[in-house]
């Protein structure tokens, strides 16, 4: 019963969302115009996201992103959101096509799960521009977009290790899909390059967004004697817990400092602006193509945030120096030799994962404390 | 599994458990005066949210918490007008008041979701009973509105059992027509612990948003309220026994997580499904056979009163 009534209510919270945004940006439904160049005057740019813009993380960065190229084009961009979008394809379908019939020229949509709603929708609109974020299928007005956040995780893992006393990490993790599990793996590898004994516990929400069961996932790595927390969870919770048990604090997805001021060590985070930018200039000028962006530590799409004052310069320079090695494609976080948690080595000395093994990585790596669910 | 970990566990499970043991003990005021109220989930909703706001708005998390009780007396009072005033189902409109709290919450809440609240609850140990050895830790270390439960439910079980108004309390709830006869007001009564039990269930819900969780999220309570329902069965109208089933299943909620640090080899789901595996359990043992009557529910519970029709 619980369950149908928490599907039928969020429905109804996502569907009276949905309408009350979905009203929002309708007197001017006639901008945009394309002129003979191939070009535009103007662009409508619509963003969704899967939690609320100021859930200080993930939705909170791309929402940075919408306002910069505000800031950037001024007049010649008008921008809207929608923002809680449910990843039921329905509800998610029924958004972007919302904007689609209002004359967006080009819909960002910032989740995984609304990969195929939206090349559905990009099939029925093929004038408009669509761009989804983190998932792999595209058409000729659909791009993906993503980037290499295991490389910005694998430096924020060496704040971690050197934060440290006792050796155990703790990880408040969504769910366990590759991707997450690619993310987890790099964090535990950066921090075991400074310390090979270093290890880490994770205990799964299976939310992106649930404050609370992140509270309390927090909570329990810290009595079960954690004294460094992260997470790939958008909320800052986890934080929250560490500030006053004294322990310390990697974010993820934007700078959240003022949280916890004490506990903050940094945060691997997006700056999608670069990317959203672009975008939009590639529409003003009538050049938008259909790709699939990876971006990294070099064009700046991942990197880190400010480091918090416990954060020694002996660190900051050791992950100076790490993020250099990066850049240079001297080094790559999946370096071999790896082991997984049974010792067996996954990726022998010499040799770097495919993309494909990249992206289907379905093991943890020696360190790790607790079994990865079958995804 | 080591003892401390095990310690905390009930130092968890205790807070965990406080917002189901408001949210009972105000459904078992409710229903003693012959009234159902599936509503308790809507209800706790909107205390949760109208906590938060007030807040985040002036920093003060015990005026919050009154707010929180207020906004739920409110959706009592709603409840007692359409069961009460106007007769109607009282599972109908308990259903609506959720679906109603539910929607109304996500709106009210929708600009603070994930944002943190300026001040909370913290714990505060309680001089000397904090110092005894185990349980002052898992009974006497928790934050100010804990203290407030252990204090309700010890008063609503006097107030029930051991005075004059809850006589006529439970008489309204087992014979509405004999009270009536007596000169008790049935729809006065039933009026006041409709909105009383509502106050308590916005009292759990800012329970969950000002110390607990504490932030805000839409649906925070996550089907709560249904378990305080059962909670309410399971005790058979009794605080006391609400209280005892309360923070059990506070402290179910506060096992999964710990399971999972400790690394026993359980699927996640299963773990998360436990609180709500645990009330069906709790339901199907509860409602075998003709248990119901020896359980003491109220006679009269669901009905509608009127007078002429005596």
């Amino acid at each position: 019963m619980t369950k149908t009534w928490r599907k039928l209510s969020f429905m109804l919270v996502a569907a009276l969302l949905v309408g009350a945004c979905g009203t929002g940006g309708e007197e001017s439904a006639d901008g945009g115009e394309t002129d003979g160049g191939g070009g535009q005057e103007t662009v409508k740019a619509a963003w969704i996201y899967p939690s609320p813009r100021n859930d200080g993380g993930w939705s909170t960065a791309h929402d940075q992103g919408r306002l910069a190229v505000e800031e950037k084009f001024g007049d010649q961009v008008e921008t809207t959101f929608i923002e809680s979008v449910s990843e039921e394809p329905g509800a998610a379908t029924r958004a972007i096509e919302g904007l689609a019939r209002k004359g967006y020229d080009i819909i960002f949509t910032a989740s995984f799960g609304f990969m195929d709603p939206t090349l559905e929708v990009a099939k029925k609109y093929p004038d408009i521009y669509f761009e989804h974020c983190s998932g792999f299928k595209t058409a000729d007005n659909m791009s993906n977009y993503f980037g290499a956040m295991e490389e910005a995780k694998y430096l924020s893992g060496i704040a971690a290790a050197d934060a440290t006393q006792n050796g155990l990490m703790g990880k408040v993790v969504s769910f366990p899909i590759p991707e997450i599990v690619r993310l987890t793996n790099a964090f535990l590898l950066g921090a075991q390059s400074v310390n090979p004994d270093v290890r880490m516990k994770t205990l799964f929400t299976n939310s992106f967004f649930d404050p609370p069961a992140e509270k309390a996932a927090a909570e329990s790595l810290i009595d079960a004697g954690a004294d460094v927390l992260t997470q790939d969870v958008d909320s800052p919770a986890t934080g929250q817990v560490a500030e006053p048990a004294g322990a310390k604090w990697v974010g993820y997805n934007s700078d959240a400092s003022e949280v916890a001021p004490d506990a903050w060590l940094t945060a691997p985070i997006w700056n999608w602006a670069i990317y959203y930018e672009d975008r939009i200039q590639a529409v003003l000028d009538g050049s938008w193509e259909s790709q699939s962006y990876y971006g990294d530590l070099s064009d700046g799409i991942v990197g880190l945030a400010p480091f918090g004052d416990s954060v020694s310069q002996e660190t900051i320079d050791k992950i100076k120096e790490v993020e250099e090695q990066i850049k240079n494609d001297e080094f790559d976080v999946f370096d071999g030799p790896i082991k997984d948690q049974a010792g067996e080595i996954v990726v022998p000395e010499g040799e770097t994962p495919t993309l494909e093994e990249l992206l289907s990585m379905d093991y943890f790596v020696e360190g790790m404390e607790g079994k990865l669910p079958a995804s | 599994m080591t003892p401390d970990l095990v310690l905390t566990i009930f130092i968890a499970g205790i807070a965990a458990g406080t917002t189901l043991v408001f949210a009972a003990v105000g459904e078992i005021i409710t229903e003693r005066s012959g009234v159902l109220n599936l509503g308790v989930e809507g209800m706790m909703l909107v205390g949760a949210v109208t906590g938060f706001l007030v807040n985040n708005q002036i920093g003060q998390p015990w005026i919050g918490a009154i707010a929180g009780v207020l906004a739920g007396a409110a959706m009592g009072l709603v409840h007692a007008v359409f069961v009460v005033g106007f007769k109607t189902n009282q599972v109908v409109t308990g259903l609506a008041l959720v679906i109603f709290g539910n929607g109304l919450s996500g709106y009210l809440g929708t600009s603070v979701v994930g944002e943190p609240p300026p001040a909370t609850f913290d714990p505060i140990a309680l001089p000397l009973l904090s110092s005894i050895p185990v349980l002052g830790r898992i009974l006497f270390n928790q934050d100010a509105l804990v203290y407030a439960g252990y204090i309700l439910v010890a008063g609503a079980w006097w107030f029930v059992f051991r005075t004059r108004p809850g006589l006529n309390l439970r008489s309204v709830g087992e014979s509405p027509e004999t009270a009536d006869a007596v000169g008790i007001s049935v729809v006065k009564t039933r009026y006041l612990a409709v909105m009383c039990g509502g106050g308590f269930a916005g009292l759990g819900g800012a329970y969950l948003s000002l110390a607990q969780a504490p932030s805000w999220v839409p649906n925070l309570t996550a089907g709560r309220g249904w378990i305080a329902i059962a909670l309410v069965i399971f005790a058979t109208w009794n605080p006391l026994r609400a209280a005892l089933g309360g923070y059990l299943f506070g402290c179910v909620e506060a096992l999964s997580f710990r399971l999972q640090a400790v690394g026993v080899d359980i699927p996640v789901f299963f773990v998360s499904m436990l609180p709500y595996l645990f009330t069906i359990a709790v339901l199907v043992v509860i409602s075998r056979g003709n248990l119901t009557r020896r359980l003491a529910a109220p006679a009269a519970l669901g009905n509608s009163f009127a007078r002429e029709e005596r």
